[in-house]
């Protein structure tokens, strides 16, 4: 029972900050109708970033992200500016797709340019043995407590400025209806970019955590993509309440698939339920039927 | 047959005769990346046999390469088979890709658009990590062939040749398709899918049929690549990379275009080739591959042959209406076709329509 407990605690925890990097990736595709393949290196820019804080300037990571939050922000609203903005006509999503992809093998391209394909894992005060929190003989990193509360509060933050503010309401606007919107008076590509500037910001902070929890190197940003694509598609693109569920419910289930089991498989089950879900609900778990047809 | 079908029909044997003098010149780099690059050919074009002519982006072929890698790896491996009878591999090969693509197509197929290319991409993993952790696989150390007895100065040849036949048999049978019943389907689906259904496409089965038949190149593709390159490794069997380059080399030809594609990958991969050889550069060379990329989506989005299609026939249009433009010019009031003669003038002689007539 012990063992159950804590592989579903771990599961929450992680799935939380997996949860986050979703939330990012489901909102750019909701306001954009894209989307962002480069979302997991972008991660692992993230990740490298705040490695890069700590070994030179030793700037602890969650100090660090005062800085790689508003450079990741940068750096979307620039890509969207670049690269997405310019797309038009027909094949305009499957277009954007590749530019994303693009984008993802550049930024690849420079990391290991940069720092090799060597793994990465550094250790700070936040993943080192002593700060962990024994309940009972079940010793819990603090890394995982705080990464997980710093997901949640960055994600009520994004719901409450969905649902309180008026940029809030211009995003969900967007998303319903871009004509509409724009009919209404709402600059719609300022709200893209802010929307792609947001996403991208809290790979920041996904990464940072990622990067603290497990070793890395640019390659991993295969893995991640992947595995927040399924999240995203599990959940029903565009349903951010869904990529936070489907996130902690997955997660979790590889977590217990990784105990009982063999961590080799945990994610072959995560694809495995993607699939199995797919065949009954092609909308995704909390989705709803595609408003917008081809 | 139309001109257009002339011209293209001169042009695939100007090519493939090219192909075929090329190994003479007896230089073994040029024919070892000569097979990558009628390999690319001939995987661009069997893509686009589905994701060109019908609109959905399918970023699993290599699911299919890899298929086909092990198929014929582990045939050869449990049946130690070496020489000449690989090559008789080849259509299981494809015939066992193709059936893999008839359960990847049913399930993938039920959606759409975006959610479609991640289905694709979570199914191409998934196969990856098989191939990673069963044990039959071999593992991460992969599995590798009886060793070819062959003379390394000639050993190329036979899989150049092989490629070759591949590419252009792929090649034709696109060009086949496309005019056909079955091609105007999977078109029409590309245009408007309920619309298409409504006027009788079963597009579910149409679909399914264009997803199994570029399955079944890109699996023959695969198992060629085994004994050419002698090794069946989970990394470059199921390789991210494969699926990325032939949409790059078929967006950069023309995306959904017949001679699109062969044009992209002979223009790409023997770039991507040659940077194999820069080791010390592979990283710089894939910053390149992207920005290239970026480049041709915003400059170029519907790729370069439609594009310079394009260019062509508004030249050739503004030429004809400049020498229209003297006798139209007097005959109407002064104002829209001397603007419009004007305005075709200026890219060429500067001289306006008025001043002339």
């Amino acid at each position: 029972m012990g063992t159950f407990l804590r592989a579903v605690a771990d599961g929450v925890l992680e799935g939380g900050v997996y949860g986050l990097m979703a939330v990012g990736l489901t909102l750019i595709f909701g306001v954009l109708d894209i989307i962002n393949i480069a979302q997991g290196i972008m991660v692992i820019l993230g990740a490298y970033l705040s490695y890069v804080l700590w070994t030179h300037l030793h700037i602890d990571q969650f100090v660090g992200l005062l800085i790689t939050v508003p450079a990741m922000f940068i750096l979307g609203v620039a890509i969207q500016f670049l690269f997405i903005r310019p797309l038009r006509g027909r094949e305009r999503t499957s277009m954007s797709l590749l530019a994303c992809y693009a984008v993802a093998i550049i930024i690849e391209g420079v990391l290991y340019q940069r720092f090799g394909s060597n793994y990465v894992s550094y250790t700070t005060y936040w993943n080192s043995p002593r700060a962990t929190l024994d309940i009972g003989g079940y010793y819990l990193p603090y890394i995982y407590l705080a990464g997980f509360a710093l997901a949640v509060l960055l994600v009520v933050a994004i719901y409450w400025t969905l649902y309180r503010t008026q940029f809030g309401r211009s995003i969900r606007a967007t998303m319903q209806d871009h004509t509409a919107a724009r009919l209404v008076g709402i600059d719609v590509n300022r709200v893209a970019a802010l929307t792609f500037g947001i996403g991208v910001a809290v790979t920041a902070v996904g990464g940072m955590v990622f990067g603290t929890l497990n070793a890395f190197n640019p390659n991993t940003g295969y893995d991640l993509i992947s595995r927040l694509l399924a999240i995203v598609i599990l959940g029903g693109l565009g349903s951010i309440g869904g990529a936070l569920g489907a996130s902690v419910l997955v997660i979790t289930l590889a977590s217990l698939v990784d105990v009982y089991w063999n961590p080799e498989w945990s994610t072959v089950v995560f694809y495995g339920a993607m699939v199995l879900v797919l065949v009954f609900r092609p909308q995704g778990l909390f989705g709803r039927k595609e408003a917008r047809a081809q | 047959m139309r001109p257009a079908a002339i011209w293209r029909a001169a042009g695939l044997v100007l090519l493939v005769a090219a192909a075929a003098v090329i190994p003479l010149a007896k230089n073994v780099t040029v024919t070892h990346v000569g097979v990558f690059v009628l390999l690319y050919v001939g995987a661009a074009v069997a893509w686009n046999i589905f994701s060109g002519f019908t609109g959905y982006i399918s970023l699993g072929a290599a699911v299919f390469f890899g298929v086909g890698v092990y198929t014929v790896a582990l045939l050869s491996k449990h049946l130690n088979l070496a020489g000449g009878v690989v090559f008789a591999l080849y259509p299981l090969a494809g015939l066992v890709a193709a059936v893999v693509a008839v359960p990847f197509g049913l399930i993938a197929l039920r959606v759409r658009r975006h959610t479609f290319v991640v289905v694709t991409i979570a199914v191409f993993f998934i196969f990856q990590l098989m191939a990673y952790n069963f044990s039959w696989t071999g593992g991460s150390t992969g599995i590798f062939p009886p060793f070819l007895n062959w003379d390394p100065n000639t050993f190329d040849m036979p899989f150049y040749y092989t490629a070759l036949v591949i590419a252009v048999g792929a090649a034709v049978l696109a060009w086949a398709i496309w005019g056909s019943r079955f091609g105007l389907q999977l078109r029409a689906i590309r245009d408007d899918e309920d619309r298409a259904r409504g006027l009788g496409v079963k597009a579910m089965r149409v679909k399914l049929a264009a997803f199994v038949i570029s399955g079944f190149i890109i699996g023959m593709l695969g198992g060629l690549y085994f004994y050419f390159q002698s090794e069946a490794l989970p990394e470059y069997a199921f390789n991210p990379f494969f699926d990325l380059t032939i949409a790059l080399m078929a967006f950069l030809g023309g995306f959904g275009t017949l001679s699109g594609p062969i044009f992209g990958a002979l223009l790409l991969e023997p770039y991507l080739g040659y940077a194999q050889f820069q080791i010390s550069n592979a990283y710089v060379s894939e910053v390149v591959l992207g920005a290239v990329f970026l480049v041709v989506i915003i400059l170029l989005p519907r790729g370069i042959l439609p594009t310079a299609g394009e260019r062509l026939t508004a030249w050739r249009a503004a030429r004809a209406r400049r020498s229209a433009a003297p006798a139209a010019a007097p005959a109407g009031p002064a104002g829209a076709p001397v603007a419009g003669a004007a305005k075709a003038g200026t890219a060429g002689t500067g001289t306006p329509g008025s001043g002339r007539a």
